[in-house]
């Protein structure tokens, strides 16, 4: 199948590759997935004193699609507010990245990352 | 000779037709172009001739005789005629088959089908190399049984099941031994005498042939098989498929055969160093990489390998000069991996990060060895992406 440009370039050059502290409390750690479904993605938030996020890493199991779906997910929660963030839509994402029907489960894995990373950063902070 | 990309290491999916091949189908296009039921004129006759010299070259890979050859529009359907064929013509004798849950759809699907007519199939599991053993066979036989379906070789691993064996228990028995040799005819020797085989199916485009065209081998005597023809029209291939002959396709699947067959033993040898190279190479540059299919009794050109940690689709978009194919879901409509590793006992997520290299006629040491670097790296590359790797790393600290 063609890959759309904006997913080859996500592969080619994949943005916030990497991995944040997770046991620091301004980190949220978000993993979902499964390896039996050759789909697991680790998502990572650093959010300051205000509630912004600071940073985003991710790190993906998966095809083209899904690596795209994740480096891009960490490109658009920098400089969002964790509410902006839990706004974030995997249509979006799928739209962005022009991804065909049978790869919109890599979008809707992308959003049910960053909602992870957001609960477990709210759970650490009792919020 | 420049290395030229991209390379193609997916022989088992097809092959390119081989110029010797090309050239022997040429004529028939346009010189020879009658009809091969043409009684009457030389146009027909001419056409009919190159039929039957190809009819020959078929049977002689197969250690078979010319009237045996049923020719079709490839495996696939001399599959479906083969099961189909003799199910429906000796139900009143018994309604029980045995086959293998990782036989090829186009075995597979033909059983389901009967399967849903009232037919009761015996699926038999291979063991963790892809395996059948011919005493698996002999304990499903019942006094129902009326088809033993086993593949020769499988397409996905390449592993080589224990035909002779299986044929002999099942002549034992009395009854009908299939064998879909799609991926094993032209690469490893076969004589349907001596390994008791009954029925036989191959297509041309695996053994740089051309697509389109293959043969059901049905065997005349000592038993003879009679088959339910599944495709009415006219009686070509006495009365077992009608249809007009596709006569260049034939004479390229004859010219296939015979080429095939004089370059066997050599060929077998000049893969097996290339692919164990190919093996080699990136085993010895990376960890965590396992081979699925049996080490030894496997096809010539084909290894197996799953990357732990690392999406077989994903791989594949990574060395995309290098044409090969995956057991991961993400390649497949359904998103379920490949059910012939599933079989093996190969855990998803290994049937997920698992790639197919097919070598073949036209594969070099040269594209061997950039395939090894381009995968070492492509595979380094997507581990240092990967949350399991990562997992499996900190465990091992």
């Amino acid at each position: 199948m063609a890959y759309s440009d904006k997913v080859m370039d996500h592969f080619s050059n994949p943005r916030n590759v990497g991995a944040l502290d997770k046991n620091s409390s301004h980190v949220g750690t978000g993993i979902v997935g499964a390896p039996e479904c050759g789909d697991v993605m680790k998502l990572q938030i650093e959010v300051d004193d205000d509630g912004q996020i600071v940073d985003a890493k991710f790190k993906t199991f998966g095809c083209g699609s899904a690596i795209a779906a994740s480096s891009l997910a960490t490109e658009w929660l920098k400089g969002k507010d964790l509410d902006q963030a839990t706004e974030l839509k995997n249509t979006e994402i799928a739209s962005e990245l022009s991804l065909p029907p049978v790869k919109i489960h890599c979008s809707v894995l992308a959003e049910d990352a960053i909602h992870a990373a957001i609960q477990d950063w709210k759970r650490k902070n009792g919020k | 000779m420049a290395l030229q990309l991209p390379i193609y290491f997916d022989h088992n999916a097809t092959t390119p037709v081989d110029n010797r091949v090309f050239d022997a189908m040429a004529p028939y296009f346009t010189e020879h172009f009658g009809n091969a039921a043409s009684r009457n004129h030389p146009f027909g006759w001419k056409a009919e001739a190159g039929v039957e010299n190809a009819r020959g070259q078929v049977a002689d890979l197969i250690g078979a005789g010319a009237k045996d050859i049923v020719i079709t529009s490839g495996a696939t359907e001399s599959d479906n005629l083969a099961i189909k064929g003799v199910a429906e013509m000796y139900r009143d004798k018994g309604d029980h088959i045995i086959t293998c849950v990782s036989e090829h759809k186009a075995v597979v699907d033909p059983c389901k089908r009967l399967a849903e007519d009232g037919f009761e199939i015996t699926w038999l599991t291979p063991d963790e190399f892809g395996r059948v053993s011919a005493q698996q066979v002999a304990e499903a036989i019942t006094d129902r049984t009326i088809l033993i379906s086993i593949m020769a070789a499988n397409n996905e691993v390449g592993t080589i099941n224990p035909i002779a064996e299986i044929g002999s228990v099942a002549r034992d028995r009395g009854v009908f031994f299939h064998t879909d040799a799609t991926q094993a005819a032209g690469k490893m020797p076969i004589d349907v005498d001596e390994m008791k085989i009954d029925l036989l199916s191959m297509s041309a485009h695996k053994i740089y042939g051309p697509k389109g065209v293959g043969c059901l081998y049905v065997r005349r005597r000592n038993p003879r098989v009679r088959l339910r023809c599944q495709m009415d029209g006219g009686g070509h291939e006495r009365g077992m498929r009608s249809g007009t002959l596709n006569v260049p396709g034939i004479v390229g699947l004859g010219e296939a055969c015979s080429v095939a067959a004089a370059e066997m033993d050599p060929e077998t040898q000049r893969l097996t160093a290339l692919r164990d190279r190919l093996q080699d190479g990136i085993s010895g540059g990376l960890d965590f990489v396992t081979l699925n299919g049996h080490p030894t009794d496997r096809l010539a050109g084909t290894a197996n390998l799953s990357f732990a940690y690392v999406e077989g689709e994903a791989l594949m978009m990574k060395i995309k000069d290098i044409a090969v194919s995956s057991g991961s879901a993400c390649t497949s409509a359904s998103l379920e991996p490949s059910y012939v590793l599933r079989a093996m006992g190969v855990t998803d997520a290994l049937a997920h990060s698992s790639i197919r290299f097919s070598l073949g006629r036209g594969t070099t040491e040269e594209e061997v060895d950039y395939a090894i670097g381009q995968v070492i790296k492509a595979v380094t590359e997507l581990r240092e992406l990967s949350p399991l790797y990562e997992l499996a790393m900190e465990q091992q600290n």
